[in-house]
């Protein structure tokens, strides 16, 4: 039992290993294992050669940047799930359901449908980001009553969040031209196609700090399972612990949101797989989620690219596709496990 | 993470360094908890009131619960047990008066530093994630990282586990086992957690008739080890047979307080109870005297 993490991990890792070299190397232009290799090493300056100008370019200003971008906003993804079921002690959360998502979407819709173009490129993202954490302090704020949040009334009010936000989404729709209200909805469809450098550095400072301080939690996320009166009397201080998560959920899904759209289920069915395979337990499920959410997106990317080539699968649609009878099916386990809901 | 630059005042000497076993970076200046002298006072609640809402849950309330002793808590449903033992563990402040725990206001005592002092084992113990029983009583050491060993920790799991009779299932998931079997797993998680205060809340309520001896014995056991027990009980023929001490809630107020001579009465119970009472002599002479509902 004790030796299953390790091994999920070196298995996830090599998984994605595997899979990058093959999204690098599959496409409208395919660029053979050796070549690929090769041009890595060649990079590196640890030998081999580089690849003639097309193949060159295919590769390191399409292909890898959004293989990174696919394994940066997946990671994220599933880390943050991860945190969010244990930070409700519910399998079900998924970090839409405090609003990041929606917040972060009326944030980018807005400034498409706006026109506003104040830091060029970076203009979306940045406003996505910006909208999501609005969002979740607004969620977080709102719910507090006596220093203390209940988790119900977090819950409601994410919902009750959300549904404003599809409203002002809803509402930008009506106002807008006919070319914004296609950028919108391919945006909202959830995609990595527009990935380049520049959104894989936009991500990686908010993963990196997410993904670094999320696995120090584990022990106290452990202790939060028993309930919050529990845990605090075994020394967690609950509603700091609350606060910092929520920050590095709000960091990590808002900055996946901001450049890839929305991309739903990841973080709900990663971890959960990875939580029946071994075990609750934070230490390994954090960091595994992570893994496991990146192998999940890195994989996913890549089928929606070739599946209908060369037409382009939205990737939000194809793990939307794949989550939501996961979902049902978890929603059917728990409550004949519960005999009902508590 | 919790705590980890944390000092620790106990009641006796100077802070004493300990290191991490895996960490000598992240040393720590922690103490345990001196143990508390036989017979000396570990909380103190004088005068305390607790409004809640606008309603008076607690009144005018005066205890003092030493180390060796046990408490039962004893009183008809909301009379004010269970919020009781909140102001005793600090999860609720008391509005009016105070409660110290080792002659400290509880709000002065930091998380960590606390859940090396009291412990408490709820009505109800639901887990929201199938951790194994033995990783849930592990649990229990959470407050001790980086203070005790880990043979400490095993050992004292271990005698948690047995003490709990709780040592057969500690390879299942807590959420498969039965509500008889997780009242164990629980109250060994607290056992596990060695505060010198120690609150039990109904721990015999989803329990047989042997494993409720069985929790009331170690209880005792404990009190005897030198720990500060308070259990609160709705059997009062348990209570009579194991407690030092009794406390009788009724209405937030304290109807009786004293030993189980003093607040055993046929007609004081009665009245708080609203339910005629009368109370036996056990034919066994120096056996504990019988509670019993006239019917």
């Amino acid at each position: 039992m004790t030796d299953r993490p390790r091994l999920l991990t070196a298995a996830l890792a090599t998984a994605l290993v595997l899979l990058v070299l093959a999204a690098a190397g599959i496409g409208a232009y395919r660029i053979p294992l050796p070549d690929l290799i090769a041009s890595l090493q060649h990079r590196a300056h640890l030998g081999g050669h580089a690849l003639d100008q097309v193949a060159d370019s295919v590769l390191w200003n399409v292909r890898l940047p959004r293989v990174a971008l696919a394994a940066l906003v997946g990671a994220s993804l599933g880390c943050a799930g991860a945190l969010m079921q244990g930070l409700f002690g519910n399998p079900l959360a998924d970090p839409g359901i405090i609003g990041i998502s929606s917040g972060g979407a009326v944030g980018g819709v807005a400034v498409i449908v706006l026109g506003i173009d104040v830091l060029g490129t970076w203009t979306a993202p940045v406003a996505a980001f910006a909208g999501g954490l609005v969002t979740v302090l607004t969620v977080y704020v709102l719910s507090r009553s006596g220093g203390r949040t209940e988790v119900v009334t977090l819950v409601l009010t994410g919902i009750a969040v959300n549904a404003l936000c599809g409203a002002l989404i809803g509402l930008l729709l009506f106002l807008a031209d006919p070319t914004a209200v296609n950028q919108v909805v391919f945006w909202q469809l959830g995609s990595l196609s527009s990935a380049g450098w520049s959104q894989v550095l936009a991500v990686l400072p908010f993963a990196a700090v997410g993904l670094a301080v999320a696995p120090r939690y584990a022990r106290q996320l452990d202790l939060l399972a028993l309930g919050e009166g529990p845990a605090r009397h075994l020394g967690v201080d609950v509603e700091r612990l609350r606060l910092v998560l929520i920050t590095v959920v709000a960091l990590l899904t808002a900055a996946a949101v901001a450049v890839s759209g929305i991309i739903g289920f990841v973080g709900l069915v990663v971890p959960h797989l990875l939580r029946m395979a071994a075990g609750p337990g934070h230490r390994f499920l954090l960091p595994g989620s992570a893994l496991g959410g990146a192998v999940v997106l890195v994989a996913a990317d890549l089928a929606a690219r070739t599946l209908a080539a060369p037409a382009e699968l939205p990737l939000g649609v194809l793990t939307a596709l794949l989550g939501s009878p996961f979902f049902f099916w978890l929603l059917r386990r728990t409550r004949s496990r519960q005999g009902g809901w508590n | 993470m919790m705590g980890r630059f944390l000092t620790m005042r106990g009641q006796n000497g100077p802070p004493v360094a300990r290191h991490h076993p895996w960490s000598t970076r992240f040393a720590r200046h922690l103490q345990t908890p001196s143990k508390p002298a036989p017979g000396a006072v570990v909380a103190e609640v004088s005068g305390a009131g607790l409004l809640r809402a606008g309603r008076t849950v607690l009144d005018r309330i005066d205890l003092r619960i030493r180390a060796g002793e046990l408490l039962a808590l004893l009183g008809p449903n909301g009379a004010g047990k269970s919020s009781l033992l909140a102001l005793l563990a600090g999860d609720l402040a008391p509005t009016a008066g105070r409660v110290l725990l080792r002659g400290r206001p509880l709000d002065s005592y930091r998380p960590a530093e606390l859940a090396l002092h009291r412990a408490l084992l709820p009505q109800a113990s639901p887990l929201s994630f199938p951790f194994p029983a033995g990783e849930v009583v592990r649990m229990g050491r959470a407050p001790w990282a980086g203070i005790s060993s880990p043979e400490q920790d095993d050992a004292a799991v271990a005698r948690a586990l047995a003490e709990a009779d709780a040592a057969a299932f500690t390879d299942r998931p807590y959420t498969d086992l039965s509500g008889g079997e997780r009242a164990r797993v629980a109250l060994a998680r607290v056992l596990a957690q060695q505060a010198p205060l120690l609150l039990l809340d109904e721990p015999t309520a989803a329990l047989d008739l042997r494993h409720q001896e069985l929790v009331l014995r170690t209880a005792r056991a404990r009190a005897a080890a030198g720990d500060a027990v308070v259990v609160v009980l709705h059997d009062l023929g348990l209570a009579a047979a194991y407690a030092d001490r009794l406390a009788l809630l009724h209405g937030g107020g304290l109807a009786g307080y004293g030993t189980v001579g003093e607040v055993l009465d046929g007609e004081r119970l009665s009245e708080v109870y609203g339910c005629a009472v009368e109370v036996l002599p056990h034919p066994r002479p120096g056996a504990a005297p019988l509670v019993l509902p006239l019917r």
